[in-house]
């Protein structure tokens, strides 16, 4: 008698991707080991909460690579129609990025040089008042390491870290040992500065709840107690919804602090005052420099916007809100911004790249994109992909496909994807799309 | 009657987990279409969680529901909400030459809807039922 057949499973091998890069936030932990079984990723070690939840939903999806007015078209027609919208447009608007790697930044940014557009980011909608500060002011700055290492009085101004950057804390602010603050937590004092007693204050030494839309005069208080000079204490009062003797004990603070740090959020940048606030803070940062080491640093929110500022501005000189229409970059935001070229309906088609536009801005500048041809590419089904007349499914950077980003702190870091993905990833759509550009517009080089 | 707050669109943990599960999944949708409210303000004005309430900027016009903000998260007078469609509609498209619209620190005028409240039970009853 023959022996029963055995019945054969394929167990699917599990693959270990030792330390990832979680492009989530701009924290980008590079320390994370995947588990991959089947081209899932089942496990995220040392992911937080939104790291954990980026990789382990970022999964193969049977969607098409490319839609054409919601319908299933191929990758060939999709590049094709997505380069026939562009050349034809009068004020074509390329935005997005934060969640590209930067070898497709770079391309999107030919792309607009070759149609004469607009090249923008999403920092435009959070950290852009803040580079337009930079520029003003300048911007006393330095590594998350040199925090790690060194920042004994670290104070958070509108950023909720504990929600938007879980790990901030831990990897670089708060908690590690550093060569000049060897008992980590112990030698450091964490003040959170906000209107709201948020998650991130209950990780403080000092919570100062400060008025809304009273950042700008907040700051020009602490400038004014750095150079000694004496204030009104119901006008600070009154001006800040803060005790003058609260902001007295902080600048002494400041002032006997070895290396503090400021790091600010869009609760700064979003707010009545916007880079005027900014503008202030860094102006603040270099008044300390007088007294002892002080730097700022902007909580960036994407995975790699800023490699996006990096790269919009090695191409074009500038870092955001560049119209190429003369032939040479202009910057001027309020003008070339993506936001204000929609609400106005100055915009007659776009390219949406690894953003959500239609999740984040005003509703007259989302009624206008709606209204004109654009093109969008994405990992996700999102509210601007469905609008699209052209929609990429693509793969997802750091998971299915490499390059590189930059941390907040403008280090660098390389991708380690875990699994191939079917869709081709914005690099080859956007390198696909620039062939067919340059074809209709006849140019070789 | 209508009473006046500032509204502070911003990020919550679970957004942002909705983010990379999708979003028209229901954590991020939830997240966008619950409005928080200080337990001081909600007993002031005597409402409660899922109670509809409408939002009126100088932009524009929305409906939404409350939940009550963690204990001492947001003083009275404020109101907060993850950025999304809601947020999206009360922020005016104007960036005062700055390219970036005034998303934080909006000021708003909120009255209770009765007939929404209404609303709202017989929804419930009906998802109740259904289940
Ligand atoms: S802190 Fe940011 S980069 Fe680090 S694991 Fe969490 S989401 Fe990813």
């Amino acid at each position: 008698m023959s022996a029963p057949a055995v019945q054969s499973e394929v167990i699917p091998e599990l693959k270990i991707v030792q330390d990832a890069t979680c492009t989530f936030c701009g924290c980008v932990c590079d320390d994370i080991d995947l588990s991959v079984k089947d081209n899932h990723i089942v496990e995220a070690k040392r992911a937080c909460v939104l790291g954990k939840a980026w990789f382990l939903n970022h999964t193969l999806d049977d969607r098409p690579s490319c839609l054409i007015d919601g319908r299933p078209a191929s990758l060939e027609e999709g590049y094709d129609r997505a380069a026939r919208i562009l050349t034809n447009g009068k004020y074509p608007v390329i935005y997005g990025l934060s969640d590209s790697p930067c070898e497709a930044q770079r391309v999107a940014v030919s792309i607009a040089d070759w149609i004469g557009g607009i090249i923008d980011t999403t920092t435009s909608v959070c950290h852009g008042p803040s580079g337009m500060a930079f520029q003003g002011v300048g911007e006393v700055t330095c590594s998350l390491g040199e925090v790690a290492n060194r920042g004994d009085l670290i104070i958070f101004w509108g950023s909720n870290p504990a929600e938007s950057h879980p790990r901030h804390f831990t990897r670089y602010s708060l908690m590690p040992k550093g060569m000049f603050v060897p008992n980590g937590r112990k030698d450091r004092t964490c003040v959170i500065i906000d209107v709201r007693k948020t998650k991130s204050a209950k990780a403080a030494d000092i919570f100062i709840p400060i008025k809304p839309r009273a950042d700008f005069e907040a700051l020009w208080t602490l400038r004014a107690l750095a150079r000694g000079i004496e204030l009104d204490a119901q006008q600070v009062l009154s001006d800040t919804g803060v005790e003058l003797s609260v902001w007295q004990d902080l600048m002494a603070r400041m002032k006997a602090a070895k290396f503090g740090v400021f790091f600010f959020g869009m609760g700064l940048t979003m707010t009545r005052g916007k880079h005027a606030n900014t503008e202030a803070l860094l102006a603040l940062t270099r008044d300390m420099n007088a007294h002892t080491r002080f730097v700022s640093k902007p909580n960036r929110g994407h995975g790699n916007v800023t490699g996006a500022d990096n790269v919009v501005s090695w191409r074009t000189g500038y870092p955001f809100g560049v119209n190429h229409a003369r032939g040479y970059p202009r910057f001027n935001p309020g003008e070339y911004t993506t936001t204000d070229t929609l609400a106005r309906r100055e915009a007659d088609c776009a390219m949406m790249i690894a953003c959500d536009p239609m999740a984040n801005f005003s509703q007259s500048a989302r009624e206008h994109l709606a209204s004109i041809p654009y093109i969008a590419l994405d990992t996700k089904d999102t509210p601007t992909t469905r609008a699209a007349a052209v929609a990429f499914n693509v793969a997802t950077y750091g998971i299915n496909t490499g390059g590189t980003v930059y941390r907040m702190d403008d280090v660098p870091i390389p991708l380690r994807p875990a699994f191939d993905s079917p869709h081709p990833g914005d690099f080859e759509v956007l390198t696909a799309i620039e062939d067919r550009v340059k074809k209709i517009l006849g140019i070789n080089a | 009657m209508s009473q006046t707050f500032i509204l502070i669109p911003g990020r919550t943990s679970d957004q942002g987990c909705g983010i990379s599960e999708g979003k028209f999944q229901p954590k991020y949708q939830k997240q966008i279409q619950s409005l928080q409210m200080s337990p001081g303000d909600m007993q002031r004005l005597a409402v409660k969680e899922g109670d509809w309430v409408r939002l009126t900027s100088e932009t524009g016009s929305v409906e939404v529901q409350l939940v009550s903000a963690p204990k001492d998260e947001l003083p009275d007078g404020l109101l907060f909400i993850a950025y999304g469609d809601i947020s999206c509609r009360l922020m005016s498209g104007d960036t005062h030459g700055s390219g970036m619209p005034t998303s934080k620190g909006i000021d708003v005028t909120l009255e209770v809807l009765a007939s929404a409240i209404a609303n709202t039970s017989a929804i419930a009853n009906s998802t109740a039922k259904a289940d």
